[in-house]
Formats: C-alpha cells, structure tokens, sequence
C-alpha cells in the first residue's frame, strides 16, 4: 500500500524508481506527473459526491418505484412488502374511473399550451424585440407570473372564479340560484378555466425563452431578407423563425415537460376533482397522506414517466441527429 | 498550473475553493442525517419530569385550549408536557411515517377505524390501565369508540360534536316551518322552502368531504347502523339494492342543494346560512365557527336528520370524537400514563370547552351547566343516541374513502343519474382496496 502510494506523489515519480524496465513505467508516470494526488481526490469528490447524489436520489428512487409498482404496500414497515405482479396496471386501466380521464387531461394540457401560449408568446417576444418604448415595462408584466408560485396562481385565480363571490361570476351576475355557473366544479367547464390561468403564465414563460432567441438572431440577415424586398411577415416566416430551431427544441421539450408536471395550480384550484384529474395528482392522492396506497401510486407514477419517456426521448434523437448532420 | 485529462487548465485557488465547497457540501449532507432523525420526536423526554406530546391542533382556539389543560396537568402532577404542534393537514398526512419513526408519547387522533387502524398495526400501545381508572368517566358508547379490534382500550376521548341539519330559529318562525321528523315531511319542507325563495339545503363540496356526511345519514336511517357499520367495513357490496336506495333518497333531495357546490367550500355554505339565504345545513356542529355575530349565533339550532325507516327512527348520530393515543414505545411510561389518566377526568374536558365551544365533552361527567343551548342540544342528541358514527372517512379504510369515495360522491352529485356504473366500479374498487393488507 505504501510503496504503491509512494510511486503515485510525483516526488516519488520525479527520481527514476530503481530496478528494471523503467521505459514501461515513464509512460504511466509522464500521466501521473499532470495529476497529483490531491489531484485525483479532487477530481474524484467532484465526479463522485455529484454522482452519488444523482444515483441516490435520481436512479435508486426512480427504480425504486418501479419495482414498488409491481407490489402493494402500505408504507408501514417493510415487511409489508407483498409482491402483486401486474395487478395494480390491470386495475389501474380496467377499474379505475379517474385514470383515463387523467391521462386525456395531461394531453389536452399539452396541446392547449402549445397551441395557444406559445404562439401567443413567440408574437410578444417578436413585438417586444422591436425596441418599442418601455420594452422592459411590458417585459417584466408579462414574465410576473412565470415568478409566481403556481400554487399562488391557483389560489388567484381560484377567487376569479369562486362561483359565490368570484370576479366573473359577479361581474356576469351568475352568483344567483338557477343562474350558477361553476367554473371550479362543473366538470365540462373546470378544466379550462385552470387552462385559462395556465396559459396566463406559460405565455409569459414562452416570451422570455423568445424573445432570448431573438436576440441570438443575426441582425445581417434582417437586413438581407429586406434587401431583399421581402416584407415583415416575409422575413419572419422565412428568415427568422428557421433560424429559432434550437429554441424551438427547448420550447417544445418544456412545454411537454409542464404539461406532464402540471400539478400545483389544479391542485390549490380543486384537488383535481371531476373533470381536472391530472397524473400527477393521482399520484399525490395515492400515496402522500393516510390512504399511503404505496405500490398503486407508484404504478401511476411508471405510467406517467413512461409517457415522459416515450415522448422526450425520439424527439431528442430526432433533434440532435439533424443538429449534428447540420 | 497543472493539467486534467480533458486538457483543460485548472487554476489551483478555484480548484481548492471547490474541494472547500465539496467539503462543506458533505459536512452539509453529514449533518442533514441527525437533523432528519431529530425530525420525528424531541430527545429530551427520557426526562421522568416530562412528557411529550404531538398535536394537529394548529388552529389558534384548540391550540390555546390544549395548553391550558396542559398547564392545568403540570400544575397538578409536576409533569412538564412538551407540546409538538403540527398543521392539522400536515400531521394528518404524515401520520404513517411519524408513528413508525420516533413519534412523540402521546398524540391527538380520532376514535373509529383511524384509531383500530394503527393499533393492529402495533404503532400504539393500549392503555387498558388508564381505563380501569377513568371508566366511570364515559357512557358506553364512547368505551365501545376507545376499544381496538382486539378489544384492548387504545384511545382517550375529549370531545365530540354532533351532525345534524342546521337552521335559523327567526327564518323558521318567520315562514312558520315545522321542524320535519319523517323523510315526507322534510321533502315537503324543502318544496315549500324553493317556494318561498330560499335555498333549502345549502351545501359546498369543493373539499369533497361534506357529501359522505349526507351519505352517512342517509344510509344510517334508512338501513341502520349495523349495515352502515358494516358497508364501511368493506363487508357489505356497494352494488346491493340498500345501497342504491340511499342514492335515491339522495337523488331526491338534491334538487333542493344549492347550486354551484363543486366549486363552494363548507365556509361559503355555511355563510348562505348565516345570511338567512338557506333554509337548512346538513353538517357538524363547527358550522357555528362561521356565526361570528353573536345574535346570529344565538339564532342557530339544529334537529336530527328526519327518520327515513321506522324500524331504525333516529337512533343514530354521527358524532365524530377527538382525543388522545399513546404511540408504540412511549419514553416515559409513568408520566403517560399520568397524562393520558388525567385526559380523561371531566376537569380536562372542562378546561377545553371553556375555550371551544362549538363542541361537547365526550365523558358523561362533565359538568354542563356553562353549556350553551346549542351544546346542551348536542350533548342531549349524543349521550341519548344508542350508536354514534364516526364519519365516512373515520369509519372506514382512509384510502379507500380519499381516493374512491370522495371521487365518486363527486360523480354521483354531478350524474345521479349514473349511478349504477358508478356502484359497480365502487365495489370492483372496494375489493381490490380491502383484499390489500
């Protein structure tokens, strides 16, 4: 142990080592020389802490799970462990009431959020990047709620729509019996009155991560393309927008990412009662708290990552092959 | 200046200030493990002069009503009560892992299935000693809501309140309503209310609870207490033909609920009462919380929910009981024992109900005479009962009533229609659920 610590300080490696072959030694020993000791126990605290920390908390409690999924267990000791196979995935998609419509829900999110806020903030980002007056005014206002905790939205949002007292309905003068409309409770409405308020932020969100990419745009090109004589839209369909492809990536990959996440507002908005049932609050009502349905929980939370997985994964190959290729 | 493998030059300062960063990031992970472990309890009552004691009494009024009786048991046995108060909800939902962990010695909990739950899972210990002193204390009904499965007594009772149908003295003489004794008169009653332009029964079910209090009543007078027991046991099916009758008689009063109820929680209801816009409020006594204007508080009474089978009457109520349990390895024995010996005397009770009274003693001895009316009514309608209930998700498996009834009363207030698919998918959903463990 000693002597093979010995060769490792580059003293030791400095004076020849005695004995035979000392060609096949200066090799190794040339390494050596550009890394110390405390070299490698910094390097190796560096690349081993960040990498203990993320087995740990990512990979260990990510397989955890799934291997949970496959039992039931009520999180009281742990030889209360039993093995189930797949029954809670065969309950989960047969008998539970609130799953599919949790899952359509998670989709309608994602398409509702791309197909409005995003639009709706490359446009801002697109206004806001032409210098007007008080850019950073409008930029700021419309960011704000991105800072917000989402679970403040919620609860803002949540007294706009209070069916007795809320802003709507007592502007509309639906606060009156026979005259009720339920913008939290109505199943057919609820959903997208906490879309409405999701979007609210996710616009603000898409802005910045715009009007970012905007700024990375060549100005030369604006002036080639109207050199050119191509018009505004011209320019931005054809010049610029190609051009915001990696943002595009990022967008997408968030969008999809909140849409799978989406949790804090609808559950300050209702507890995802009928009609807002969301993944990831089947999850939380499952095991989180008394009802500690562990192993059925964590079969929601396999379906859920294996959705993440299904849709990240082959857009990110798709992405950076065609990067590479370019 | 030396060179890692990638090429890239490390300057030595920065590279030490990360080894010092790595360093402190470890001594910060090191000391987070004792700080997780101090989480659950407080180390310092293997002390014989105290006793420590978690609590889900955040609230301003209990938590205030706790300490006197706390102060109160100090004084007499020179025992220090060392008080750990958690969120009510928080509390709630860490139940499981803070009985497992290094819980306190005694903790606040309710009587029923929650209290049974954790004592067959061996997360208390039973107190059979304490009874035999403070028996004399409690009417049968409480003995029998303080019992385990295996007959043991776990539980300590302090409080209980009543539900029941609320209602406003003045808007009953105003319109000359009679207090409805049957099912026939109460529909009739809500008929006539509509009439006259109030909302008959005021409700809000956004935090999904209050719809199984209606259940529970419904169900306990039409099929009685042993079946409701027993449904709630997981024994009996969803899909039986008394179950759908409750719906039915449900289905027909709904038309007199207030609208907009998904979105209304009880707080917001219960101020449709307070402004004499509703007629009635099926819930418990805590409604009066929302009376702050004493006039209006003494303007409030309530009556039993109206015999639906003439076999059962009105022999049950549900009454929800609060109270104290000791948890798997108490530090100081002898103190708890103490502590949970005088818990359980009317002079602890007393001390509480000087503080809240919104609710009644749950022992038999209690002095009543600084009762309200409203809590003379209540403690009347308790001690005469000859079952009380607990309530829906206090009688029954906490997961099976958070993640399948409270979903699915949702469903059947928006469909009534609906619900023979619905009791079917309960049922299918109650087996899996109760063959578990």
């Amino acid at each position: 142990m000693s002597s093979e610590t010995s060769t490792k300080t580059p003293e030791a490696a400095a004076v020849p080592p005695p004995g035979p072959a000392p060609v096949h030694k200066r090799v190794p020993q040339g390494h050596k020389r550009l890394l110390t000791r405390r070299d490698r126990i910094t390097l190796g605290f560096m690349a081993g802490v960040p990498t203990l920390l993320h087995v740990a908390l990512v990979w260990v409690t990510a397989l955890a799970s799934i291997a949970l999924a496959f039992t039931t267990w009520d999180g009281i000791g742990f030889d209360s462990i039993k093995w189930v196979g797949l029954d809670n995935f065969k309950q989960l998609f047969t008998d539970n009431p609130q799953f599919w419509p949790a899952v359509e829900h998670n989709i309608i999110w994602f398409v509702v959020l791309i197909a409005i806020p995003t639009p709706l903030g490359l446009f801002l980002a697109v206004q806001l990047d032409k210098k007007i007056r008080f850019s950073r005014v409008y930029q700021t206002a419309f960011f704000l709620p991105v800072v917000v905790s989402l679970a403040v939205t919620g609860f803002v949002w949540q007294l706009i729509y209070n069916p007795d007292t809320g802003l709507i309905n007592s502007l509309i003068g639906a606060n009156k019996p026979g005259h009720y409309i339920d913008w939290i409770g109505n199943p057919h409405l609820n959903l997208w009155a906490v879309l409405i308020a999701a979007s609210w932020r996710h616009t603000g969100y898409m802005m910045i991560l715009y009007l970012a990419g905007l700024k990375g745009v060549d100005p030369s090109l604006r002036e080639a393309s109207s050199l050119d004589g191509a018009n505004e839209w011209q320019t931005f369909k054809n010049v610029i927008f190609p051009t915001l492809r990696p943002t595009n990536t990022v967008v997408l990959v968030v969008t999809i990412i909140e849409a799978l996440r989406a949790f804090d507002l609808v559950f300050v908005f209702n507890k995802g009662a009928q009609g807002t049932e969301l993944l990831s609050i089947l999850i939380t009502n499952n095991i989180i708290g008394e009802s500690s349905r562990i192993g059925y929980g964590s079969a929601i939370a396999v379906v859920l990552l294996v959705i993440s997985l299904a849709v990240i994964i082959p857009y990110l190959i798709a992405t950076f092959r065609k990067e590479r290729r370019a | 200046m030396d060179l890692s493998p990638s090429g890239l030059s490390l300057p030595a300062p920065s590279r030490r200030g990360l080894l010092r960063g790595v360093g402190g990031a470890a001594l910060l992970a090191g000391a987070g493990i004792p700080l997780l472990s101090a989480c659950g309890g407080s180390g310092s009552s293997s002390d014989p002069k105290t006793v420590s004691l978690g609590s889900n009494s955040s609230d301003a009024v209990p938590k205030k009503a706790f300490a006197e009786i706390y102060a109160a048991f100090t004084k007499k046995s020179g025992i220090k009560v060392d008080v750990n108060t958690k969120d009510h909800n928080t509390f709630q939902e860490q139940i499981n892992s803070y009985l497992q962990a290094t819980p306190d010695d005694v903790f606040t909990w309710f009587a029923g299935y929650r209290m049974q739950f954790f004592a067959a899972k061996k997360l208390a210990t039973p107190i059979d000693d304490v009874w035999q002193k403070i028996g004399g204390n409690f009417p049968d009904a409480m003995k029998q809501l303080s019992k385990g499965e295996d007959g043991k007594y776990y539980f300590v009772p302090l409080y209980t309140y009543p539900w029941a149908l609320f209602y406003r003295k003045s808007v009953f003489k105003q319109h000359g309503y009679q207090v409805p004794t049957t099912w026939d008169q109460l529909v009739t009653l809500c008929k006539q209310m509509k009439k006259d332009g109030l909302v008959p029964i005021a409700f809000g079910d956004k935090d999904a609870w209050p719809a199984m209090g209606t259940f529970d009543q419904i169900n306990f007078r039409l099929n009685g207490y042993d079946f409701h027991k027993s449904l709630m046991a997981g024994k009996e099916a969803w899909t039986d033909p008394k179950v759908k009758a409750v719906f039915d008689h449900w289905s027909e009063l709904l038309p007199y609920h207030q609208d907009g109820f998904m979105g209304r929680t009880w707080q917001d209801a219960a101020q449709t009462l307070v402004s004499k816009k509703a007629g009635m409020y099926m819930l418990g006594s805590f409604v009066a919380q929302q009376f702050t204007n004493k006039a209006d508080l003494d303007d409030l009474d309530f009556f039993a929910f109206p015999e639906i089978n003439s076999q059962f009457g009105q022999d049950t109520v549900e009454a929800p009981t609060d109270g104290f349990m000791v948890s798997k390895a108490p530090k100081n024995h002898d103190g708890v024992t103490k502590l949970m010996e005088y818990l359980g005397t009317p002079e602890a009770e007393q001390i509480y109900l000087k503080a809240d009274s919104s609710v009644v003693a749950a022992s038999s001895k209690a002095d009543t005479s600084s009762y309200t009316p409203l809590q003379k009514k209540a403690y009347d309608m308790i001690s005469n009962a000859k079952s009380l209930t607990q309530f829906m998700d206090r009688d029954s498996r906490p997961d099976f009533t958070s993640t399948v009834m409270q979903p699915g009363l949702q469903k059947f207030l928006q469909n009534p229609k609906g619900v023979d698919s619905l009791l079917s998918s309960i049922e299918r959903q109650k087996k899996t659920i109760f063959a578990s463990s």
